[in-house]
């Protein structure tokens, strides 16, 4: 058993500030995170609470922050943390976190367990430990600006697919506009009908916008697998085409952690305030609803739900604005159980998806987000987050369930009433 | 009895316990100054909502119940209670708990009558060792829990236990019960800011950070 060379070991302790020092001199241990956690109650292995997923960050905090840890570990009594404990934790800050950030709601100490595990992915990847799934992700997002490899390419094919189908030209690169609308590598690749659908509305709309070429990706893989300073220069690159076509307001698409990591994280990683906004799709059209430029033609009588995204509910403060938009276009919504902020995740967030080694387990914890979705006989999911999407629709085929899934926005422009001169 | 069992008695109610209080008091302090003092980078996103007041809101809210709690939920909360509000009250509202809070505050309140006390008391052990039984058997809680946790349960209950037996002779000599009972105290009060027990007052810097945290989101945490 090797000692954690004293690199690794600097590398979580730059991570600890107040916070996290007082998270983990709250804990008592009550073991209440569990519960929230869908990898601990689908199956029932305490090796997935919470907490636990943090016990390297805590030893090492306690042995070097705290008189009694100090003390232990001088007279040795207490454990160094070892390159092989790193080793087996992985699997559990990586595989079985989707930092949804349900645990950080019940803690009754108050302790945000996600803004922990975040903190201690930084430590992970500065000790040498990711899953090869999310490092291949790292590298083709630095490199293609695409965690998936999609190209630029890739887009101008979809937007002439889009352009032809919509009659309406896709503005890429016009300096000048309104909003600079971002995308995320799932919708280029595999639900490209969201770009058609936001120039229906916009031009409906009367929306000044336009796509990047130099900035056409908004996921931050840097976020998810833990490095600062890859997610920084992710930014900077949204950060810099947004300047040069001088746009007022940056559009994070229908994916939760770009949202997070361009409108909370994004400043702070690169160390300064934007000089422009940064919206949700979802806001932008609640916004829009707001102003009466949304009109609708007709309305679904499909039984359906809406899948809360984490990061875009939870951690991102949109519960309402889906549900706003929602109500306009659905006569048969129902709500989940847990909704809202107490909504469960689809297992695939917080880097899971990219991570190939982590997919048994992601669908066998999908039966939490299958019993929440068998209960209400919906015939149609809702979601606004492409990589829900992908979740759920592969969660949904491995149990054998007849659901279609759909995004919002494209639900909106099936129903726009593009005849419509109001507003 | 002897004239050093009087001796050990009253260095234990004099400078025993303001030495102890002294530690309880000053080591609380230091240690969420020392957490506090780590700092962190000021948050340059645009906050959606009061960030101060959203802390608050948090430290209040997550002392209540919340949506879809499961068993565990309900066992730790409603034992939590129980044992936090039977110490408090036995603590606070036992008549010789007050005499010694008049001579060292200068001030007093009134009692509960002891029949009550005895009630809390009784109530407040019963809850502790209703919570060690779940820490043992529950395959989460045994999983997360170290020799700390064991530490500060016997920390706890033996100030309530030997409180008890100075209240009730049980074949044991009132001198000899309110010896042991104070020298559990002290011991109690030197241990808190060392252990997990420091939570009594970390529990409010971390809930408020976790409402603030939120608060720039806009989330109700």
């Amino acid at each position: 058993m090797t000692a954690l060379a004293a690199k690794a070991i600097n590398a979580f302790l730059e991570q600890i500030d107040a916070p996290t020092a007082s998270f983990f001199t709250s804990c008592t241990h009550c073991g209440m995170c569990a519960d929230a956690c869908l990898f601990y109650t689908e199956t029932q292995d305490p090796k997935y609470t919470p907490i636990h997923k943090l016990l390297p960050l805590r030893r090492i905090w306690q042995q070097e922050y705290t008189f009694w840890g100090w003390l232990m570990k001088t007279l040795g009594l207490s454990r160094k943390v070892s390159d092989e404990d790193l080793s087996q934790w992985e699997e559990l800050v990586y595989d079985s976190c989707t930092l949804c950030g349900r645990c950080s709601l019940v803690c009754p100490m108050g302790n945000d367990i996600t803004y922990m595990i975040r903190k201690m992915r930084e430590g992970m990847v500065a000790a040498g430990h990711a899953p090869e799934g999310l490092k291949g992700a790292m590298v083709r997002a630095m490199e293609t600006g695409s965690p998936m490899g999609v190209t630029l390419q890739t887009l101008k094919a979809q937007i002439v697919h889009a352009e032809q189908e919509t009659g309406l030209k896709i503005p890429l690169d016009k300096s000048g506009a309104e909003f600079l609308m971002l995308l995320s590598s799932a919708e280029i690749a595999q639900f490209s009908e969201i770009i058609g659908a936001v120039a229906r509305i916009f031009h409906q709309a009367g929306v000044s916008w336009t796509l990047s070429s130099k900035a056409f990706e908004a996921t931050n893989t840097g976020i998810q697998i833990g490095a600062a300073d890859l997610a920084a220069e992710l930014v900077e690159r949204i950060i810099s085409a947004a300047e040069s076509l001088q746009v007022k307001t940056v559009i994070s698409p229908e994916c939760g952690h770009a949202y997070v990591a361009l409108r909370y994280e994004g400043p702070n990683l690169v160390g300064r305030p934007y000089p422009f906004k940064v919206m949700h799709i979802v806001e932008v059209l609640d916004q829009l609803r707001r102003e009466n430029r949304l009109p609708i033609k007709d309305r679904e009588t499909t039984r359906m739900t809406f899948h809360d995204p984490c990061q875009l509910v939870r951690r991102g403060g949109l519960e309402q604005p889906p549900r706003a938009l929602l109500a306009l276009v659905a006569d048969n919504y129902v709500e989940m159980r847990e909704h809202g902020i107490y909504n469960w995740c689809c297992g695939g967030g917080g880097g899971v998806s990219a991570n190939e080694r982590a997919t048994p387990l992601r669908l066998k914890v999908f039966s939490r987000k299958k019993q929440q979705v068998d209960a209400l006989g919906v015939t149609t999911i809702v979601t606004a987050c492409s990589n829900c999407r992908n979740m759920l629709e592969d969660g949904l085929e491995h149990y054998h369930m007849d659901i279609n899934v759909v995004g919002l926005t494209e639900t909106l422009a099936r129903h726009l009433d593009t005849t419509s001169t109001g507003a | 009895m002897t004239m050093s069992d009087l001796e050990l008695l009253a260095w234990l109610r004099g400078p025993g316990l303001q030495w102890s209080l002294i530690i309880f008091i000053a080591g609380l302090i230091f240690r969420v100054a020392e957490n506090l003092a780590l700092g962190r980078t000021p948050d340059l996103a645009t906050p959606r909502s009061p960030v101060f007041a959203a802390g608050l809101a948090t430290v209040w809210r997550r002392s209540l119940f919340h949506p879809g709690m499961s068993y565990r939920g309900y066992f730790t909360l409603i034992a939590g209670y129980t044992f936090h509000l039977g110490l408090l009250i036995t603590l606070f509202f036992l008549s010789q708990h007050i005499v010694m809070f008049r001579a060292i505050l200068g001030f007093g309140w009134p009692a509960l009558p002891p029949s009550i006390i005895d009630f809390c008391t009784l109530l407040s052990i019963a809850a502790l060792i209703t919570i060690l039984i779940h820490r043992i058997t529950d395959p989460v809680v045994r999983s997360i829990s170290d020799y700390q946790d064991y530490l500060a349960w016997l920390l706890t209950l033996l100030p309530l236990a030997t409180g008890f037996l100075a209240m009730h002779p049980l074949g044991m000599a009132y001198i000899q019960a309110l010896t042991l009972h104070l020298m559990s105290v002290e011991v109690l009060l030197i241990a808190i800011p060392f252990t997990k027990l420091s939570h009594m007052a970390s529990i409010f810097i971390s809930r408020w950070y976790n409402g603030a945290l939120a608060g720039v989101r806009g989330v109700k945490a």
